[in-house]
Parts: structure tokens; sequence; C-alpha cells
């Protein structure tokens, strides 16, 4: 009888344990958020749109198991879990955006458009509309990120296949091409009209040049303005052992965040954001030596975040379900790093930027954290044991947020109660 | 005498030979490993785990617990610039050459990679780095 009962409270403490561990999903947030799995182990999960009746669409990077890149996921039981899962397409990519009925979807070379019924199910699944094809991928930094203004503009980053234009990439001790060749048709965002179909680079117009690998983009509605997150330059220490050391390479550069205006040039690959100095840098391959200045012409960044943590997605907060301060701000994915080996890597987080009149203040804090899966805040050494790496973010018709996770393919839905 | 001489003689060879190949298999992980920390581990990871999509991992490789050497020493030597398929998925970094290594120096840290975390495949010998060299000219047309 005694063991009976201590078997009991064993089993009810350690139900107890589990359901703490599942607590907000594994995630660490500010007060009054909570957090669940509104779907798991639906793939290499970039970014993430969702309709206004709640319908989360997610661009897959490769064909899940089923073959499908594009996966529909509806909550129609409404307990905040996706209960239907259907999907379609075959090219792997991550873009995806939705506006109206139309949703976008890129491939690593192209953009298509869909259309959705009344019940946010996809018309034409076998035969998008090519909005712009012949996009250049080049390995290196091949995604085709997309977001739109309030004008049907079609924004489109082409990244870079390239570290920072050596004539031989990514080789100790090479020399920076001048000009830097890669910068006619990528390194920057392109525009184009949504509204038309078929295009290629001469109908689009680059809107923003020097920008080596913009992942995380979206539109800011209240300053009318395009912001990106760029992927700083990696391996100033490979490649520069005498002006860099492992531990000043594993901080440097910044991973910067832009307000875009036409015609702006972030740098690259003649430049770096140096956060500790607070100024452009001379990169090693141009001639710098780790002090020299860049060009003042060139863009500052609104806010730098530490080296190597990819910034993967950026959404500005329209919603009304958080607290004020959250307002008009942006949250802003980081992958989690990789280059700043032997050092422990860090990001694997939501950050959130506050905006004032349409203004980044500078500020920046970790509003997200805990999906690498170190309960304990140990650091991930090697970049595989992430269990989850943040990438792409939307926000839902009640205003709560969703995370997308591409390792795996978990979707965090994150919401505010007060 | 003189032939108890000889006999201490090749018993003393004997010991030595064994004692220099040991130390030599030590000094050859030893100095794989220094090389794997300085040229490989900053996109393959302490662990050998690379980074999903980016940089292969060599921990449990196929490719990198397989035969075929002369593929490992060229990729080693001229660097990599393809998207690569390994078990099933794709890694697109590029990655750095290392036309400055010694076959001995190819052969102490692909030894090191092939016998770490959970790799248990043979050690590669200088003779099969130069093999591999030799081959990879011959097959070379560019």
């Amino acid at each position: 009888m005694k063991r009976g009962i201590y078997l009991l409270l064993l089993l009810s403490m350690s139900v107890h344990f589990l359901a703490n561990a599942q607590d907000n999903a594994g995630l660490t947030l500010p007060n009054g958020f909570k957090a669940n799995l509104f779907a798991e182990n639906i793939g290499s999960a970039r970014h993430i749109a969702i309709s206004k009746n709640g319908v989360v669409f997610a661009k897959l990077n490769r064909a899940d198991k089923q073959g499908r890149t594009i996966i529909r996921l509806a909550d129609e039981n409404k307990d905040g879990i996706s209960d239907k899962i259907t999907g379609w397409a075959n090219y792997g990519g991550t873009g995806i955006y939705l506006t109206g009925n139309a949703l976008y979807a890129s491939s690593n070379e192209a953009v298509f458009k869909y259309q959705l019924d009344g019940n946010d199910e996809v018309v034409n699944p076998l035969s998008p509309i090519t909005v712009v094809s012949g996009l250049i991928n080049r390995r290196q930094h091949e995604s085709k990120s997309i977001t739109f203004d309030k004008s049907n503009n079609m924004y489109v980053n082409i990244g870079a296949y390239s570290n920072a234009c050596q004539d031989k990439d990514r080789t100790p001790g090479a020399q920076g091409m001048m000009p830097c060749p890669i910068l006619d048709s990528a390194g920057g965002i392109w525009k184009f009209d949504a509204s038309k179909e078929n295009q290629t680079y001469g109908d689009g117009k680059r809107y923003a040049t020097g920008l080596r690998n913009v992942v995380g983009l979206d539109w800011n509605s209240q300053a009318n303005k395009l912001y990106v997150a760029q992927h700083g330059r990696d391996q100033l220490n490979t490649f520069f052992p005498s002006l860099y050391t492992d531990a000043q390479n594993a901080e440097l550069p910044a991973e910067t965040f832009y307000e875009i205006n036409e015609g702006d040039n972030a740098g690259w690959p003649y430049v770096y954001y140096d956060n500790f100095q607070h100024k452009k840098i001379v990169s090693p391959e141009y001639g710098g030596d780790g002090k020299k200045e860049g060009a003042s012409d060139i863009k500052n960044p609104a806010v730098a975040f530490p080296a190597h943590m990819a910034p993967m997605g950026v959404l500005f907060y329209t919603g009304n379900q958080f607290p004020e301060k959250y307002k008009n701000g942006a949250f802003i994915t980081f992958h989690g790093s990789w280059n700043r080996a032997p050092l422990p890597q860090e990001g694997f987080f939501v950050a959130f930027v506050p905006f004032k009149n349409g203004k980044a203040t500078g500020e920046w804090e970790i509003f997200a954290n805990g999906f690498a899966g170190t309960m304990d805040g140990t650091k991930i050494t090697s970049t595989r044991n992430a269990k989850a790496r943040p990438c792409g973010l939307a926000q839902g018709p009640d205003g709560s947020i969703y995370v997308s996770d591409d390792t795996k393919g978990s979707i965090f839905k994150i919401s505010y109660q007060k | 005498m003189g032939n108890r001489k000889i006999r201490y003689f090749l018993f003393g060879a004997v010991v030595m030979f064994l004692f220099v190949s040991i130390k030599t298999q030590a000094q050859n992980l030893e100095n794989g490993k220094k090389i794997y920390q300085t040229r490989c581990l900053v996109c393959h990871q302490a662990d050998g785990g690379g980074v999903p999509n980016m940089n292969a991992p060599l921990d449990g490789s196929t490719n990198v617990v397989g035969n075929d050497i002369a593929r490992l020493v060229k990729i080693i030597k001229n660097g990599f610039n393809e998207r690569v398929e390994l078990d099933g998925l794709y890694y697109s970094n590029s990655m750095t050459p290392n036309p400055d290594l010694t076959p001995a120096q190819i052969s102490d840290v692909l030894s090191y990679i092939r016998t770490s975390w959970s790799n248990k495949a043979t050690k590669v010998t200088i003779a099969q780095v130069q093999q591999g060299i030799k081959g990879n000219q011959k097959t070379s047309t560019k």
C-alpha cells in the first residue's frame, strides 16, 4: 500500500516534470507570453505566410517525403495546433508571401504566383503564374526571399554567390575583385511589379546594392520603407590570420539591419560593419587592416547585432494582442552561427527591435530563446546540435506570431495573455 | 659470439623499428588533429558535424569513411566548389583549397578524420595519398 503511494507520487512527479519541460514548447519568453507547437516535423520550413483565416503556408527548402514544397496547415478545431496538413509544388526554396488571395512562393531562381479560393485552398497548384525567373543561383546565398510594399511591388533578395568577392572565393590571402563583378546581377535587392508576368532581370530594378545576403526582409508600413537584415561576411581569421584572431572573427563583423531607400548601398564587399568601433571598416580583401574606414556614403545600419548569428526572418508587428511596446517594432529570427568556431556558437533565438515613430531606437533584446534545446543554458559548440533553428516569421489574424524551424520543421505559435 | 652479437643487433633493430613506427603512428593522429583544428574545424565543426545545408559533415559520412581515398585527397588539395549530395542531404558552401599541404600532412589529417568521432575507418598512408595525387593529375583534364 505504502509502496503504491510512493509509486503514485513518483509517477505524478515525473508527469509534472515532463509537463513543465513542455511548457511554452521549451521556449523562454517575456512575462505573460506563452508558446506552443503549432506543427512538428513538417520538413525544412523556411519562410511562412498566414491568411486572414489563420491558415499557415510554409515554404520548404527541400521536398518532404510526399514530394511537396509548399505546406498548407489549417487549425480547424481552433485549439492552436494544426490538424489538417496538405501541400503541393515540387521546387525547394525560401520565400512565401500572401496578399489578398494571391500566394507568392519562390524557388532559388524564380517567383511564382498562386490563386487561393475563399477557403484558402489553392486553385492552381500545378499551373502557377511565373512572375519572374532566371534569377542568379550559384549555390551560395541562393534564397530568393520576397516581400511587398503597399503598391503591389515585390522586393526580391538576390544574394551574392561569394563570401567577399575574392578573385578566388574563400581562399587565404586572395584579393577582392575591383569593381566586384557580382554586384550587377546579385548582392542586392531587386524590385519587380508583381502584377506582371514572365519577367527577367531587365524588367526589374536594382533597388539596393552592397548587400551580401539578405534572407529576412519586410515592409515597414508605418515608415513606408523596406527593411532588410544582412548576413555579414565569414572567415576574417581564416583568410587573413595576420590581421584577425579566432576571437576577433567570432565577434566581427556585425550582422546588420538596414532601413532601405531606393539606391542605397550597404557596402559589401568593400567594407564590413564593426560594432565595437561603430564604423564601416575596409575589408582585408580590399586593403583593409581592421582599422581603415570605408567610404562615408555607404549606408549605416539601423541596428547592429553580434556576428555570424544569421538573421533569417523579419516581421514588423502590427497586431493588437501584444503589449504596446511591440507595436510597429520588428521581430528578427536568428538561425544560429557556425563561423564563431572554435568559440561557442550564438543565436538560435528571436530578437525584438523597438521602433519609435517609424525609426529603430538602435536597441534590441532577446524575445524568445531556447530553440537550440539546451535547457541548462550550455552553449552549442557544433551547429548541428541545435534542436531547432528559427527561420520564418509571420503574424496570425489574432495577433499571435508564428516562428518556423528549418531543421525538423516545427512551427511555434507565440501569444500573449493579459 | 659473433652470432649472438648479430642476434642482439637484430633484436635491437626490431625493437627500434616497432618503437619508431608506433611513435610515428601516434604523431600521425596528433599532427592530424592539429591540422584539423587550424584548417577544417571552423567549417566542419569540432565534432565533425558540419553545418546543415552548408558545410558537409565528416562524422559518419559514407564518402569520408569510404574507400575512394583519391577523391578525399583531391578535395583537400583543390577545395570543393559544387553543390554536393551526401547521404540524402545537400551542402552548398565552397571549400577552401589546401595546395600547400604535403602528402604526409594529408595522410595525418585524413587519418585523424577517418578515426575520430563515430568514424572507424582505416588510416591513410602517405603512399595512398601520393597515389591519389598521381591519379588526380592523370584524370584531370582542366
